[in-house]
């Protein structure tokens, strides 16, 4: 179906054992502050699904594979591109800043961001 | 070199950029640089499919590709870009959701141009199974966990009678459905598989309490990964196999890594709706009636200006009002009258493990003001106010004393060993737990009432004047 060399079914099996074990041990050491920008960019790399929806796609006959494929493509898409670019946003955060904080102004001029009277309390546990 | 292995060593780069995209996210330092070596192998890889003749020979399907790609690509950016930070684990489990789904259709796709061309061997068809399943699952589960943290449905567990029978039976039938479609190949029966298994990760999430919805978004992730792979095998993709699997293991050993900083086990948080513990949310009698301190925001900057230590306790309420600005602000008053102040950041805070972390270095507190949970409760006991801005379960004895409580057994910040504590809450209203909570109404507690950006910012003013 795809335009690799095809390893074989038990070739992909051992590809997945493997790669089971990396990724486990890849992040064995994470701090906690890390687990969400984390999880954040595990998603964003199983969004490599749109490969898989560009050759079924391409490769689609009929209405109803085209359509779901298309489908596919879309989804795909909303994953791939939203999860690297949420995770940046995030790690945006974390960069270094170690003279930035007497330099700058009081925080009363960047607190621009909305401000949303609403909100409940309680953090989650 | 042929093409077909020119594509394996561009997949091969675009793999290895994952594996350091990983390896980047476990460390502050390196994280943005991992990022980007993720997001550059997958443009790689993206690029390259492009040059593949299956994907591009047939010129109405290259098209609607592409307009796929840019309709997903208008609405994704935005979303991402212009969300509140508060939001952002909502949106994780948005974007994890439609990759589960993405999984599913081209399982589903596939399995159609099979069916159409020749029979199906039946290893084929369990992957295919197992992409639709495990994709369905986390697409579904993933949009309830997006109306529980969005808050358009309560977050409390949902219990229902007859639930483990409804459950068992909806289990049963897929089980059964699946067998079917193994020895059928029958496109309609993977269709119900398909609806069956969307419910199925309806009634898994249903049960589970607002709380602990951010380790089961990292455990649908992990789900999401698999449902890729699943699909790789089903087009022998050693791509798909790969980066599928690598989020699969690796979501996996998160999600344990969350729920132990919960101090709760994996079971714990998924099943102990269906147990006996549900029972003990109610606990205490007659709260309404129990006296509580609640002191005028004058008092309390009195209270913290001269003060030696202060430790200020953030939670979700001071992300919700996004007052993360205002507390710095507090904190940079009271340093300037030489108070010792800190932040005591429980691994939980926010919705998300790490998320007060982003949101307070969003307002630029130096990170040695930060302290970790373990960190942090040492100085409790020799700290002079504990300031707790809009957290409740993470700092609730309960925890520690109450033994049949849902939190019982997790971790806290132990502000009932300082001196004083003053909570900032904006009602007695339980937390996103759904658990009452003892200290409120001990003796050296005082309660300011308010939205929490309000009261800091009138503490401000008071502390400045004090």
């Amino acid at each position: 179906m795809i335009a690799t060399t095809g390893p074989g079914l038990m070739g992909l099996i051992t590809v997945f054992v493997l790669a089971a074990f990396v990724g486990y041990e890849v992040i064995s050491k994470v701090p906690s502050v890390l687990h969400t920008p984390l999880m954040s960019g595990t998603n964003a790399i199983h969004g490599i699904i749109i490969v898989g929806a560009m050759i079924v796609l391409g490769e689609a006959h009929g209405t109803a594979q085209v359509t779901l494929g298309f489908f596919a493509v879309i989804l795909a898409t909303l994953n791939v591109v939203g999860g690297f670019v949420v995770t940046d946003r995030m790690l945006e955060m974390f960069k270094a800043k170690p003279a930035a904080r007497k330099a700058e102004e009081p925080a009363t001029a960047q607190a621009t961001s909305t401000a949303t009277a609403g909100g409940d309390e309680g953090a989650s546990s | 070199m042929s093409r077909a292995t020119a594509t394996d060593l561009v997949y091969l780069v675009a793999i290895v950029g994952f594996i350091l995209a990983l390896k980047g996210l476990s460390s502050p330092k390196r994280a943005r640089l991992g990022n980007l070596a993720g997001a550059t192998g997958m443009i790689i890889a993206v690029a390259w499919t492009f040059s593949l003749p299956s994907v591009h020979s047939n010129h109405r399907n290259l098209l609607l590709i592409i307009v796929g790609m840019v309709v997903g690509t208008a609405i994704a950016v935005p979303a991402a870009r212009f969300v509140k930070m508060t939001a952002m684990p909502q949106m994780v489990a948005i974007f994890n959701g439609v990759g589960g789904g993405a999984a599913a259709l081209v399982s589903i796709t596939e399995f159609i141009a099979l069916g159409s061309s020749k029979t199906i061997a039946i290893y084929k068809i369990v992957e295919i199974l197992l992409g639709v399943l495990i994709g369905a699952v986390s697409f579904s589960g993933s949009g309830i966990a997006f109306a529980k943290l969005q808050e358009l449905m309560t977050g409390r567990p949902i219990t229902y009678p007859g639930q483990q029978a409804i459950n068992a039976v909806v289990g049963l039938t897929i089980l059964a459905l699946v067998i079917a479609t193994i020895v059928t190949a029958s496109t309609a029966l993977l269709v119900l598989v398909l609806i069956l298994s969307l419910v199925l990760g309806v009634i898994f999430v249903l049960p589970i309490g607002g709380a602990d919805v951010p380790v089961l978004i990292s455990l649908l992730n992990a789900f999401t990964g698999l449902a890729v792979a699943a699909s790789g095998f089903t087009l022998n993709s050693t791509l798909l196999i790969v980066a599928g699997t690598l989020v699969g293991a690796s979501g996996t050993l998160l999600t344990r890594m969350m729920s132990h900083a919960m101090g709760r086990s994996l079971p714990n948080i998924l099943f102990s709706a269906f147990g006996a513990v549900v029972t003990a949310t109610g606990g205490e009698a007659g709260d309404a009636s129990r006296a509580v301190r609640s002191g005028t925001s004058e008092d309390i900057a009195v209270l913290l200006a001269y003060a030696r230590k202060v430790a200020i306790v953030p939670g979700y309420g001071l992300a919700v009002a996004q007052a993360q600005h205002t507390a710095r602000e507090l904190a940079d008053a009271l340093m300037e009258r030489g108070v010792e102040v800190y932040y005591a950041i429980h691994p939980v805070a926010g919705r998300m493990p790490g998320h007060m972390n982003v949101l307070l270095a969003e307002a630029n507190v130096p990170y040695d003001e930060l302290k970790e949970m373990d960190e942090a409760n040492p100085e409790m006991a020799t700290t002079d106010v504990a300031l707790v801005v809009g957290a409740n379960d993470t700092v609730n004895p309960a925890a520690k004393n109450t033994p049949g409580s849902p939190i019982y057994g997790m971790p806290i910040i132990n502000v009932d060993q300082a001196a004083n504590i003053v909570f900032m809450k904006r009602s007695m209203r339980p937390g996103f737990a759904g658990i009452d909570n003892e200290l409120l109404y001990d003796p050296k507690t005082t309660m300011l009432f308010g939205d929490a950006k309000d009261s800091l910012t009138k503490l401000v003013a008071a502390v400045k004047a004090a």
